[in-house]
């Protein structure tokens, strides 16, 4: 971690008390100073140099400048290399200097933000700067939280309050936060000056993870004792403190224990404000900061990203190379020429130019000249290139951003590159790896159907008993009995509300459930006006039903939960609340109902909730999973409901547990996880929902057209197989005319293997497959198939479902999988995890050397964005940090059409057109002096004015070049969309880098120059008086053309240097 | 990248639906079909056959007539007492003659040549001080480094000029005689002044000016060139705008030629008297040489050029024979193209695709 680097002694713990700030100061935590600007006056000079030098292109540059002040090599002024190299480096300084200018700027304006800080009983106005770890500040509403702080009190009940969590996530909705139920009471400024607490935030950090975990742990022990034992030595009375973990990057985690009047109380997340957050809807709140300034979770997210290289970047350091091979070859050439010229002729020529010293010796003298050249051929190393290339990029990218087809008008929002160095890398992606939901999907959740005690509600039927198509005018239900409705909100089965109002115990059962399991936040503007802030769509939806179905939730607090079921108002007690996480899959609600009784409520996917269901149940749970797969074939989303009676005895015996465990702090979490494990078990089943997601627009129409690229689209859901396929046929990834679909659900690794052979010999024919299968790896096989692959015309699907998938991952299996998915023209992986994602990308990345694209919308897409050559994130309903991962981000999926097909093929050809171009441009110029050695003696004599070869790179000829490279369209968008392969490529473009177009580059001058020497001047420099004319197609000049032109030029040339 | 501003209102982060932003510029993107291409590669072959045809024309339009007299006439003479160092201050003068059948319209221009003198070697070339001749007093007296070992004499006055071009400076000086059929002997009179660049004579080199200081007496104290016989200041005695460095031939020479075969103006046919008026009569003539520049250690050989100009320049026949090569080629490529076309192109939709 960054900042272990930055402090020598590495930080296990933290430990702040509050109101001491003599206290705190011992342990030299990072005040709330920040500083992001990077360099200061008298720095700047200094350290911005090294930086620039640190580059390739510069040091090159100065090694050359190095070598022109040696007068015997000297063939150029000082001034070629310095001019351009001061340009560049100025350039480049002064950008620095205005970003770090802003930087310094902002972080002034920051550091002298106001905020309220309690010195000695008195709330005083300080710096934000000046604020302390441990002291205790006082935030008002919609302020900016000015460190990460404890929430201690608020001006809102049990010490509530609402934070918007936009500048660190990204996502704007509102989210609360509570404060220790010990602390909440503490409102007045005389309490809190008591308020001695201390708090100790231990190392705990991925104490789940893998075999690192026990290590960890034993390390956590460890320092554990150490802190007892420091504890004891200098606190006789620990009266209070707040230990917590040291400072991390990790937005959703933290960990520590507050002392305090000699009891612990547990520390977690939510009772944590982070710098950076706005306070929201709460007058006032006190908190006492616990992490300041460079250490705040927000500054310590503020990395900088990983830079991803472009494959044409990777060719163009080879080339660089080369190239740079080439002018040593030539400058061994010209010495050798040089040696022997001064042998047979200098010599006789000694009565005009009689020898240097150092030409005594024809070889030495050969040697010096080898330096002349390397300095007189230096511009065909094109080092303004890197330059050029980042301006492009950067256009590139500004374009992007710029494009009005790529705005999504109904969320306002527009495409915004926010990696610039990848533009043209989008011309060449293979692979797709998408996401399902939010991706594909709208992500807005419809309540559509349930199951309840076996028994669907949903579908319409007509007299005859035939299921009728829904549609606009089919007749919804009416909810005009209950006034708290919501009116957007549409059902087409009269059965179930004939069932509520039969008043069914199970479906009243199932929608008090709805009603009370979940983390929604409601939100009264007025009277009856509810509004309900979800922090997941799909929760949203089924509360949503709920309140229409007459079990309307109003409002919580944090111990109760109030309902208005049907029209009465009825308030539960909330006794705990077991959360959801991915690994979960589900969460519960315990609550004391009006009558006394305890209840556990749960909701969740269907094979956990079935896994714990009690065994009675099992005809119920039969029905009902044929009901699931029914909804999961009509593309629907799943959850099954269940719920328990508590014994009394036995919850509070169990919630004692829970809530030392809830205290304790090495790897709390599992301990949790344990807990709730036990007291899961043994549900009743109440039924099952099933929620529509609608396919976004545009969705099947891009895809047809991805695929016409032959860009392999592959979709990675979380989803069950029956939704993802079903979502799959909706979507046109799976067709009724495909040869066959493959479904892969082995449990395993036999099983896997097998089901995976029998697909590639169905697909390969059988002679093909019995000769690799011993040998899988054998390369010829490969080779074959590879070939065969080409050729290959049916079109076959896979569909892999994620047991399966964890063991075709396996070392042994993967190959096989990869092959077999590259046969296959559509790939679907469903109930697939976060991790498995990036596998699969990382898979294809390490093995098949593609250009992968991955795009998703959710937190679980982040590490497959991550993996992904190119991470794509859209902006949608499930927050931003798949956004904040990514490298380009827009609102819809079908805007990947254009980004590839248009965006990413324009700047791919601009990118070739202008290495060519630019390297052509080098050559011609460069090469010229070559040829001219062999008429001079290879003396290393320019024929060109030393200030034109200084400028020529830089002013000349820079501006053509670049707009080529900015403005030249190979393809109108419009073409580009309908024909999406490339007409004057027969392979799909994607599968050739940018070689071959390049190669031919530096051919073409060799030759050119020989008799015009200052004929590509005079060319280049007429193209750069008319820049604005170069807007056009210059792709489309041909190189005859070039060559025509050079002839043209060329006789004049001539004239010139025979006049001299 | 920074972040947009974003306007206020519903709509407000939507991009500028202007052409550049949206890539819109117009533009012009032509389609290469069979139609087009070939009546191109047409034009273009007739277009380069008209240039090339007309400025072969043009050229051949100009005379010229290119004497070598390294060793010709009586030259082999001198050429044979050149090749005696020891013999280096005796003078040695030859003539040459030779015939000109037709007569020379309008200004003619006579070159002398070199062929095999390296003036493009780097050192040779930085082998100057520009400084010194553009007149600056410090450089006279105190030449610049890049003039070793032309810098100083054996007895240690600097050199002026100094530097190994000028010190190589050709001193060849010629006089032409016509020999009229009718016994008329009649000295071709040629200006020996403004065969200079005009930047070079009045802007690159000027003579050190020191008050009322005469020329020589502002070089004294420096030494002329090895290889001079008279210094620099006696060029043209009586001629203060001709004398010093600001000496034509000087200039003229100084100037280096980018390649090993060069020529350089010595002087242009006077035309105010008769026979001269319209040029140089057809006829006999002789250049009388005085033979000093020595070529033989370099295998070199030397030469007098007479020529006319046009707009074009001299005689130079490379241009025109490039255009109509281009031409012939561009025709064979359209040949063949027509011929593809013709023969698989037209009918199939490849074309279009």
């Amino acid at each position: 971690m960054a900042f272990w680097r930055r402090n020598t002694h590495v930080e296990k713990e933290r430990r702040v008390k509050a109101n001491a700030r003599d206290h705190n100061d011992r342990f030299a935590y990072a005040d709330n100073h920040i500083k992001t600007s990077k360099y200061n006056i008298l720095t700047f000079l200094p350290i911005n140099l090294f930086e620039q030098f640190q580059r390739v292109a510069n040091a090159y540059f100065l090694v050359l400048l190095i070598l022109q002040l040696i007068p015997e090599i000297s063939s150029l002024s000082w001034f070629t290399t310095i001019v351009p190299l001061v340009l560049v480096l100025v350039i480049t300084a002064v950008k620095d200097a205005t970003d770090d200018y802003f930087r310094h700027k902002s972080d002034q304006q920051v550091n002298n933000r106001q905020s309220q800080v309690l010195i000695r009983g008195s709330l005083q106005n300080e710096k934000w700067m000046n604020i302390r770890v441990g002291d205790i500040i006082k935030l008002e509403n919609n302020q900016f939280v000015a460190a990460d702080i404890l929430l201690l009190s608020s001006s809102e009940p049990y010490g509530l309050c609402y934070i918007e969590t936009a500048e660190l996530d990204g996502e704007t909705n509102l989210k609360v936060r509570q404060a220790s139920t010990v602390t909440s009471d503490l409102g007045d400024l005389s309490k809190l000056m008591d308020f001695d607490g201390e708090v100790m935030l231990v190392t705990l950090r991925n104490a789940s993870r893998g075999f690192l975990s026990f290590s960890v742990f034993m390390l956590v022990k460890v320092c554990g004792l150490a802190s007892a034992v420091n504890l004891h030595l200098f606190m006789p009375c620990p009266s209070g403190e707040v230990i917590c973990e040291p400072p991390n990057n990790k937005l959703d985690k933290f960990t520590g224990t507050l002392y305090w009047r000699d009891n612990k109380y547990p520390l977690d997340n939510e009772k944590v404000l982070l710098r950076g957050c706005v306070l929201r809807n709460t007058e006032w709140c006190f908190g006492m900061v616990i992490f300041a300034g460079l250490q705040t979770k927000l500054m310590q997210n503020c990395g900088r990203t990983k830079f991803k290289r472009t494959s044409i970047d990777k060719l163009m350091n080879t080339l660089v190379l080369w190239i740079f091979a080439l002018l040593v070859c030539m400058g061994v050439i010209l010495a050798i020429g040089n040696t022997v010229w001064e042998n047979l002729i200098g010599q006789s020529f000694q009565d005009f130019l009689p020898w240097n010293v150092y030409q005594r010796n024809a070889v030495f003298s050969g040697f010096l000249t080898f330096w002349s050249y390397v300095i007189i051929l230096n511009t065909v190393v094109p080092i303004s290139l890197y330059v050029s290339m980042e301006v492009l990029r950067l256009g590139h990218s500004y374009f992007i951003n710029w494009d009005g087809k790529m705005y999504h008008r109904r969320t306002d929002t527009a495409a915004e590159a926010r990696t610039t160095t990848l533009s043209e890398e989008l011309g060449q992606v293979e692979f797709v790896f998408s996401d399902k939901t939010g991706t594909l999907t709208q992500n807005i959740m419809v309540f559509s159907k349930c199951s309840i005690n076996g028994q669907t509600y949903g579908d319409v039927y007509d007299e005859f008993d035939q299921k009728v198509e829904i549609t606009e005018k089919t007749p919804c239900v009416d909810f005009s009995f209950n006034p708290l409705c919501d009116r957007k909100f549409k059902f087409y089965d009269v059965s179930l509300m004939e069932a509520i109002k039969l008043e069914d115990p199970v479906v009243q059962e199932f929608f008090r459930l709805l009603a009370l399991c979940h983390t929604v936040m409601p939100e009264e503007k007025s009277e009856g006006h509810l509004v309900y802030q979800a922090q997941s769509p799909d929760e949203g939806a089924l509360v949503t039903a709920a309140r229409n179905f007459g079990f309307v939730f109003r409002s919580r607090t944090p111990e109760t939960i109030t309902l208005c079921e049907m029209g009465r108002s009825v308030t539960y007690r909330l006794l705990a609340i077991l959360d959801f996480n991915n690994v979960r899959k589900r969460m519960s609600v315990i609550v004391r109902d009006p009558q006394g009784h305890i209840k556990l409520y749960s909701k969740g996917a269907d094979t956990i909730i079935f896994d714990r269901l009690d065994p009675s149940d099992e005809d119920l749970m039969y029905t009902t999973s044929e009901h699931l797969s029914e909804f999961a074939g009509e593309g629907l989303r799943t959850l099954a409901l269940a719920y328990k009676d508590l014994d009394e005895d036995y919850f509070e015996v169990w919630m004692k547990k829970l809530l030392f465990a809830s205290t304790v702090i090495e790897n709390r979490e599992d301990q949790l996880a344990v807990l709730y494990e036990e007291i899961e078990q043994g549900l009743k089943l109440l039924g099952a929902t099933a929620i529509e997601d609608k396919l976004q627009e545009g969705v099947p129409e891009t895809i047809a057209r991805l695929n016409l690229a032959d860009i392999k689209i592959w979709v990675l859901t979380g989803d069950k197989l029956e939704t993802a396929m079903n979502i799959g046929y909706s979507c046109n990834l799976l067709r009724d005319d495909m040869n066959e679909v493959f479904v892969i659900s082995g449990y395993t690794v036999l099983e896997v293997q097998q089901q995976l052979r029998n697909a590639k010999e169905r697909i390969l024919g059988l002679s093909r497959v019995t000769s690799a299968a011993g040998d899988v790896g054998k390369t010829d096989v490969l080779a074959d198939d590879s070939v065969f692959e080409e050729t290959l015309i049916a079109e076959y699907a896979l569909v892999i479902n994620g047991h399966s998938l964890a063991h075709a991952l396996e070392p042994q299996l993967e190959r096989t999988l990869l092959d077999l998915a590259c046969l296959c023209k559509t790939v679907i992986c469903c109930r697939v995890t976060p991790m498995q994602k990036a596998q699969v990308v990382e898979l294809v990345k390490s093995h098949k050397r593609a250009i992968t694209l991955a795009i998703g919308d959710g937190a679980n897409d982040v590490s497959m964005i991550r993996t992904a050559h190119i991470g794509v994130g859209i902006s949608g309903q499930e927050g931003m940090q798949a956004v904040l991962a990514s490298d380009y981000s827009f609102a819809q999926f079908r805007f990947l059409q254009r980004l590839l097909l248009v965006h990413g093929r324009w700047s791919y050809f601009r990118m070739c057109n202008f290495l060519c171009y630019f390297i052509y441009k080098n050559f011609a110029f460069t090469l010229v002096h070559f040829w001219y050695g062999f008429f001079c003696g290879f003396s290393a004599q320019t024929v060109y004015d030393q200030w034109f070869i200084t400028l020529f790179n830089i002013v000349y000829t820079s501006l053509p070049v670049l707009a080529m490279g900015l403005f030249d369209q190979i393809l109108s968008s419009h073409t580009g969309c309908r024909r999406p392969v490339q007409p004057s490529l027969p392979e799909p473009l994607q599968t050739r880098p940018a070689k071959p177009p390049l190669q031919q580059a530096p051919v073409l001058p060799v030759h050119a120059p020989r008799d015009g020497h200052i004929l590509p001047a005079l060319l280049y420099s007429l193209r750069s008086l008319f820049p604005l004319s170069e807007r056009g197609r210059l792709a489309l000049l041909r190189p005859t053309n070039i060559c025509r032109y050079h002839s043209n030029v060329l006789g004049h040339c001539r004239e010139c240097s025979d006049w001299t | 990248m920074g972040k947009a501003k974003v306007k206020p209102g519903p709509l407000g982060r939507r991009p500028d639906n202007s052409a550049f932003k949206q890539q819109r510029l117009p533009a012009w993107s032509p389609m290469l079909t069979a139609n087009s291409v070939l009546p191109f590669f047409y034009v273009m072959a007739v277009i380069c056959m008209v240039l090339g045809v007309w400025l072969l024309l043009t050229v051949q339009s100009t005379q010229e007539i290119k004497v070598d007299y390294t060793d010709a006439g009586t030259c082999n003479v001198c050429l044979e007492m050149r090749k005696n160092v020891s013999n280096a201050a005796k003078s040695c003068s030859c003539t040459v003659r030779f015939e000109i059948q037709k007569a020379f319209k309008g200004d003619v221009f006579f070159y002398y040549g070199l062929r095999n003198f390296h003036q493009n070697l780097r050192r040779y070339m930085d082998s100057r001080d520009d400084g010194q001749l553009v007149g600056k007093k410090a450089n006279l007296k105190n030449p610049s480094s890049y003039c070793e070992p032309f810098s100083k004499d054996p007895s240690g006055l600097p050199v002026a000029p100094c530097g190994a071009v000028a010190n190589s400076m050709f001193n060849d000086s010629f006089s032409l005689t016509y020999h009229g059929s009718s016994g008329l002997t009649a000295a071709v009179p040629l200006l020996r002044r403004g065969i200079t660049w005009y930047t070079d004579k009045n802007i690159k080199f000027h003579n050190p000016k020191i008050d009322n200081l005469t020329l020589p007496q502002v070089f004294e104290g420096t030494a002329k060139p090895l290889y001079w016989q008279r210094p620099v200041y006696q060029f043209e005695p009586l001629d203060p705008n001709n004398n010093g460095f600001i000496n034509d031939d000087l200039i003229v020479w100084m100037r280096e030629a980018a390649f090993p075969n060069f020529k350089k103006l010595y002087g242009i046919l006077n035309r105010t008297n008769k026979p001269f008026k319209n040029g140089l009569p057809a006829g006999n003539y002789s250049v009388e040489i005085s033979y000093n520049f020595p070529v033989q250690y370099f295998q070199g050989r030397k030469g007098v050029v007479l020529t006319t100009l046009t707009w074009f320049g001299g005689q130079n026949y490379f241009l025109p024979i490039a255009y109509l090569v281009t031409s012939g080629l561009i025709l064979l490529v359209a040949v063949v193209l027509t011929v593809v076309w013709w023969k698989f192109g037209k009918n199939g939709n490849n074309m279009q695709e």
